[in-house]
């Protein structure tokens, strides 16, 4: 259970990264990325994932 | 206007056109992200070659921008302020905002800050930008009505949720109101930017003008929407087009009388550095920048020094000419082109000029108007005539081109096109040459006629 970043899609924003509750998302290299062991697709914290919420390109952030 | 105001402004080349002639701004991308979703943006575009808001090259960390400001700063003598301007929004992506601002401010004291924001999460920044001596602060204000709103922002992030439609725009309408009422009860000057999207918000924005000045916005800056399918933005994609510069004139003349309007309003990409109507980014991206550098206060020193001077100078000027246009006794209204780069003379050559600023001269006294962009007709060296007809168009209404020098080929070209164009006062101030012109044109007692 994780979500994860297109990162062709991604602009690199970095709203995902600072909305994340698990700190599950970095920016490494080029682009964010989501850690899989980490993201806990925002159960038990908020209703909706918190990255896909924020994202402003839409099917960037998505069931991985 | 009272002291304390010209005292915050007269630095700021954005909030006063007086001071646009003198000062520069610089911007730095270092928060990119945002809050909401507008449909005339497309956050994944970047184009080095585009010139409009939210567009950049380089997105910087807070410790980047420093070393960008100091090296603009100890290379460009004009520059006075320092804003954070998108892509994204200042007020939400807070940390690197923050982080920017104090750390300029500790090595360049008196260079003014500044932001802008879509004010989704500026009620929560009010007590810090107060504390930070921001005090200058721009609002995207499209609305005042969310079913309008509604049909701008396709959604906002608020609460740790996504909102959509009329909820969504009702919230944003509720917190813009109250921040742009914090900032004002603090004594921050506020700049109001509206998009005039023809169809959408175009007549309300008169509703939108009122509710702003009622909250003491200090300037309200209609800007045409900017829509082109190759921007990739909503409006770009769904054909939603923009206003015609004599549409925006028209809506700008209703507006007078309501929140003073912002006329100078160059629409830059969100990392520009100069003077507006300049964009001189290109020579500070980080890979031009040294990796260790220091600030070197002298430059900025003594250009203070200078335009102290000529400001004094050009303000008697201005009011001689004033008396000039006023004694000519006439009724009638002269349309001005000036070509210039600065200081608030004629002293930029016709082939030169990436745009010309037009003045009226009427009975009223001497007003800038606006500016008209064109594309720079001698291109190293070389001079174009396909990009003259361009200019001419561009030109339409103008009587007279006032610049510091022009070739006899595009003098008579113009001509043709009913224009006509002089050198014989350059390198004087605009509103001397105005106002000589003014006489002669129109004076009972007709001067040697210079043109
Ligand atoms: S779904 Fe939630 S926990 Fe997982 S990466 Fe996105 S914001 Fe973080
Ligand atoms: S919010 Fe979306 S666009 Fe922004 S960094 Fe995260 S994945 Fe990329
Ligand atoms: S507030 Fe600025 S960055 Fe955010 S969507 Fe609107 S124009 Fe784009």
């Amino acid at each position: 259970m994780a979500f994860k970043i297109i990162a062709s899609q991604c602009t690199q924003c970095g709203a995902c990264e600072f909305e994340c509750p698990s700190g599950a998302i970095k920016f490494k290299g080029e682009t964010y990325v989501i850690d899989p062991k980490k993201c806990t697709e925002c159960e038990g914290t908020f209703e909706t994932q918190q990255c896909a919420s924020v994202c402003p390109v839409s099917k960037t952030c998505v069931p991985a | 206007m009272d002291s304390a105001v010209w005292e915050k402004i007269k630095d700021h080349p954005c909030f006063s056109e007086e001071a646009h002639h003198y000062f520069a701004r610089m911007h730095v991308a270092v928060a990119p992200a945002c809050n909401i979703q507008c449909n005339y943006c497309n956050r994944k575009y970047d184009c080095a070659n585009e010139s409009r808001p939210g567009v950049v090259s380089e997105r910087l960390t807070p410790d980047q921008a420093l070393r960008k400001v100091i090296g603009v700063a100890n290379e460009v003598p004009q520059l006075s302020v320092l804003g954070i301007a998108g892509p994204g929004d200042a007020c939400y992506d807070w940390k690197n905002t923050k982080a920017t601002f104090q750390r300029v401010a500790k090595e360049i004291g008196d260079i003014k800050l500044c932001i802008s924001t879509n004010g989704l999460a500026l009620p929560d920044r009010v007590a810090e930008l107060a504390e930070m001596n921001v005090d200058h602060v721009t609002i995207t204000i499209n609305m005042v009505d969310p079913r309008i709103g509604a049909k701008i922002y396709p959604w906002i992030f608020y609460g740790n949720r996504r909102y959509t439609g009329v909820e969504a725009a009702t919230i944003l309408h509720e917190r813009q109101m109250s921040g742009l009422e914090m900032l004002t009860a603090r004594g921050i000057l506020t700049k109001i930017n509206s998009v005039m999207i023809p169809g959408v918000n175009d007549e309300h924005l008169i509703e939108v003008n009122k509710w702003v000045k009622e909250r003491g916005a200090f300037l309200h800056n209609v800007m045409p929407l900017i829509s082109d399918p190759a921007h990739g933005t909503h409006y770009g994609l769904s054909g939603q087009r923009g206003p015609k510069a004599m549409e925006l004139k028209a809506l700008q003349d209703r507006l007078e009388g309501g929140a003073k309007l912002m006329r100078h309003c160059r629409q830059c990409r969100a990392d520009a550095v100069g003077l507006l109507g300049e964009d001189r980014g290109q020579e500070f991206t980080l890979d031009r920048l040294p990796d260790k550098v220091t600030y070197d206060a002298s430059k900025r020193e003594t250009y203070r020094a200078v335009v102290a001077r000529e400001r004094g100078d050009r303000l008697a000027a201005k009011s001689e000419a004033l008396g000039m246009v006023k004694t000519a006794g006439s009724g009638k209204s002269l349309l001005v082109a000036v070509a210039t780069k600065g200081g608030g003379r004629i002293n930029e050559h016709f082939g030169h000029a990436k745009e010309f600023q037009v003045y009226e001269a009427s009975p009223k006294g001497i007003s800038f108007v606006g500016h008209r962009k064109v594309e720079q007709y001698c291109l190293g060296g070389r001079a174009e005539d396909k990009s003259l007809d361009g200019v001419i168009s561009t030109l339409e209404g103008v009587d007279i081109v006032l610049c510091a020098r022009i070739g006899n080929c595009p003098e008579d070209r113009l001509k043709e096109g009913g224009i006509r164009a002089t050198e014989a006062y350059g390198y004087d101030y605009i509103e001397t040459a105005i106002g000589a012109l003014y006489a002669a044109e129109f004076g009972s007692e007709p001067l040697a006629a210079t043109a």
